[in-house]
């Protein structure tokens, strides 16, 4: 069938479209492209907030409650390490070798980006959702004058 | 999604009820993107750190926020239209 847009081509057989079909490829498309746009702006909104400086996901407050903590497990053998399921989460757990290995005090500062960079789209969803209303509020207004 | 859809419908009425529908989807989708456009510049004005929950005072701020990101769009292009028919633009 010369002429068609591929797009939205179905499989070969009668010259007639689903409507349901169509729809459903129209809205798949639609979906995608919402999702691509929110990611990059979230992305790019969280990368400022949590990476905006050197060493920046961690304040004066918890340098100095986390890092003496730190350096203690570490003489006793005890590593941190990330889990990401159920929830972020930072724990340590005994190796049987001890160091002194300034390498992993990235550690730290690894899983605190990633604690921050979560948080900063938990509230950017909320700010999406809060904008969205408010939005969605404001034309009804303008209409209901109309 | 620029709407130009190529059908094969053996009905017109088909065809009709089916750009009406996209249309719709059309108009959900300029939405979300002007949601989009508002909570990346009213993010910047009313969120400083990201740690504590989204308390209500930065609730109050985004809804401002949009409210006179509108305004303002409106404001110009009002004043816009204004200018030009007075004939102030060459």
């Amino acid at each position: 069938m010369d002429g068609f847009g591929s797009d939205f081509s179905s499989g070969a057989g009668s010259g007639k479209m689903d409507t349901g079909t169509i729809m459903e490829q129209v809205k798949v498309q639609i979906a995608v492209a919402n999702a691509q746009e929110l990611l990059q702006r979230m992305t790019d909104k969280c990368f400022k907030k949590c990476i905006g400086k050197p060493g920046g996901t961690l304040d004066n407050s918890e340098q100095v409650t986390v890092m003496p903590v730190y350096f203690i497990c570490r003489l006793m053998g005890w590593y941190m390490k990330c889990n990401f399921k159920p929830q972020i989460r930072c724990t340590f757990e005994h190796a049987n070798v001890m160091l002194w290995d300034w390498v992993m005090l990235t550690d730290i500062f690894v899983c605190l980006l990633q604690k921050c960079i979560a948080m900063c789209m938990d509230r950017y969803m909320d700010a999406w959702n809060t904008v969205s209303r408010a939005y969605n509020s404001r034309l009804q207004r303008e209409r209901a004058r109309i | 999604l620029d709407g130009r859809v190529f059908i094969y419908a053996s009905e017109n009425a088909e065809a009709s009820e089916l750009q009406m529908m996209i249309a719709v989807e059309q108009q959900k989708a300029q939405f979300e993107a002007q949601v989009h456009t508002f909570t990346d510049v009213c993010w910047d004005k009313c969120m400083d750190k990201p740690s504590s929950k989204l308390n209500s005072r930065t609730d109050t701020c985004l809804a401002s926020c949009v409210e006179r990101f509108i305004d303002t769009t409106l404001t110009i292009t009002n004043r816009f239209t204004h200018m030009v028919q007075k004939g102030g633009m060459h």
